[in-house]
């Protein structure tokens, strides 16, 4: 899997209730979540997430087991996120509903470009490209076909 | 020879398995995601519901109308599908799933993070998300990595007002927020073989916050008393000579009253350094901290006494709320001005109940701080049940007195 997008830079240790606050998960209406994605950490990110990469500091993702995270920065058009790390939950979740997490520990400049090659293993930033540990077999698996959901109804 | 988990989930350190999931749970809140999640998959039926169970804890009861209607469709899809359905105010999934349902040995998963709560019991216990989940209730399975532990050796006794709250919160922030990601915890050493049930529950609660995928303490002479109480005979696990990654050594005599000062549960002070911060609300209950054992020592110091904040008090469970009535526990937290909720997650998720305003000062039994979690423009302060009596008792940060 291939994409490219421009940088968003967020900081380290971002949990899941920042991503999306709990008082918003109530509802199956995906678009809430888009219009209030990184409310409590920086209320101008909403609606400016298209085509964005995020990269972020390490233990992205962390705290509660809400999708809706993932699912809010996927519909939102956040291509990637970048990170050193991640939570556990949250790289599953991510995987699971199709949005493209890399593991590489890179200096976030706002703007720049960023491209990635999932299959080939590697990111460009700035005109620099970096090797990236590859996802596993599975999560590569399950990338390529959009999703868990899809995953299933194609092998259920 | 491995850790509890390689031995578990049969496999080596690192190996990606699948692995049929002896037990799965979902609540209010991720189940609603799950079941939309298992429809899209092109599912119409549960092919076998034995070991999946719905609870209802998060909201409960519900709200408002968008809320029960999101209820109601689950509630029904849950009794249609005979899957184990926990109406509200049956209690928290994690602790119910801890009163005699979870066996040493299990691999559990729940749409929870806080799923990793029942490895007390020597089982391989942790969260996913909805997504995930629903594929559980398609296949009955799920993939895992086979993680690498963390051994934390415990040793000594608790001396003084500390309890196993404390002795977690000091583990997190030893650790770190993300000291464990990907990895399990394992409880070992002689200090483990006088902490009852309630402080494992505890001490594997928290363990999320340093990211573990799952933590665990060993079946041992106590937990077959627990369980044989619960109606199920188990035998005790042994130990056998394994590796960890990382040890960590921690003297339980060394363990003071701690408190995790927001935004961050690995951010700690020793309640000392905080005595006379003014509070607006104490709130004690939860996953981590609602059990019998916890509301009893909290009535001990309560009794008799009223406390000086608006102060809610949430049993984890029925089976808790009915344990309180009957030795007369839950009388002394009322008469002490307390207000009390329906058994579930309370004011603990910010959702629906106890919601702190702009400003407000909470110190809460739970296990998260996080910034705006209980309320936009409010801050949480973590601590032990003891301290949050004491707290209670004055309106302000208070140290514990020895009991
Ligand atoms: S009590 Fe709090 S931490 Fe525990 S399951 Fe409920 S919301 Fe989550």
């Amino acid at each position: 899997m291939q994409g490219k997008g421009r940088a968003v830079c967020v900081g380290a240790d971002i949990d899941t209730d920042l991503v999306i606050a709990g008082r918003y998960l109530r509802t199956k209406d995906h678009s809430i979540w888009v219009a209030h994605v990184f409310e409590d950490l920086d209320p101008s990110l909403a609606g400016r997430l298209n085509g964005v990469v995020i990269m972020a500091g390490k233990n992205f993702g962390c705290g509660s087991s809400r999708e809706q995270a993932a699912i809010a920065l996927h519909e939102a058009g956040v291509v990637a996120v970048v990170a050193p790390s991640f939570a556990r939950i949250f790289f599953r979740n991510a995987i699971n509903v199709g949005l493209p997490l890399i593991e590489c520990d890179l200096t976030c400049r706002e703007g720049t470009g960023i491209s990635f090659d999932l299959a080939e293993g590697w990111i460009e930033a700035g005109g620099k490209k970096y090797v990236i540990r590859p996802l596993s077999p599975r999560m590569q698996e399950i990338l390529a076909t959009g999703g868990l959901v899809n995953y299933w109804r194609a092998h259920g | 020879m491995g850790t509890l988990s390689e031995r578990i989930l049969g496999g080596s350190a690192g190996e990606y398995i699948d692995r049929r999931v002896d037990r799965a749970y979902v609540h209010d809140g991720t189940g609603v995601l799950t079941l939309e999640a298992w429809k899209c998959m092109g599912a119409k039926k549960i092919q076998d519901a034995t070991h999946l169970h719905v609870l209802f804890d998060h909201i409960v009861p519900a709200n408002n109308s968008t809320t029960a209607t999101l209820q109601h469709e689950l509630r029904e899809f849950a009794i249609s599908s005979f899957l184990h359905f926990s109406e509200i105010g049956g209690g928290i999934c994690h602790q119910i799933m801890s009163e005699g349902i979870v066996l040493p040995g299990e691999v559990v998963v729940g749409a929870d993070s806080h799923s990793c709560t029942p490895g007390a019991f020597g089982a391989f216990a942790t969260g996913v998300g909805a997504t995930d989940m629903a594929a559980i209730w398609l296949t009955g399975q799920t993939w895992f990595r086979v993680p690498e532990s963390i051994g934390i050796h415990l040793s000594g006794a608790f001396t003084g007002a500390a309890e196993a709250k404390d002795l977690a919160l000091t583990y997190v922030s030893r650790l770190g927020m993300d000291g464990a990601t990907y990895k399990a915890l394992e409880f070992i050493g002689e200090g483990t073989s006088i902490l009852p049930m309630d402080d494992r529950l505890t001490l594997c609660n928290l363990a999320v916050e340093t990211g573990a995928k799952a933590a665990m303490f060993y079946a041992d002479d106590i937990t077959v008393q627990y369980l044989k109480i619960a109606g199920h005979a188990i035998k005790p696990q042994d130990p056998e000579p394994c590796r960890y990654i990382q040890e960590l050594d921690l003297d339980l005599s060394d363990i003071v009253p701690v408190i995790a000062v927001p935004p961050r549960v690995d951010t700690i002070k020793p309640v000392h350094d905080l005595v006379g911060l003014p509070l607006d609300q104490v709130f004690v209950g939860t996953c981590t901290n609602g059990r019998y054992a916890d509301l009893a020592r909290f009535a001990r110091i309560v009794k008799g006494r009223k406390v000086a904040v608006r102060t809610i008090v949430v049993p984890a469970s029925r089976t808790v709320l009915q344990e309180a009535i009957r030795t007369g526990i839950l009388a002394d937290i009322v008469e002490a001005g307390c207000t009390l909720g329906t058994p579930g997650c309370g004011p603990c998720l910010g959702a629906h109940m106890g919601v702190l305003g702009e400003g407000e000062v909470c110190l809460s039994t739970a296990n998260r701080n996080f910034k705006n979690r209980m309320g936009v423009g409010g801050e949480i302060f973590l601590s032990s049940v003891a301290t949050a009596a004491a707290s209670a008792l004055e309106g302000e940060i208070t140290e514990p007195e020895v009991a």
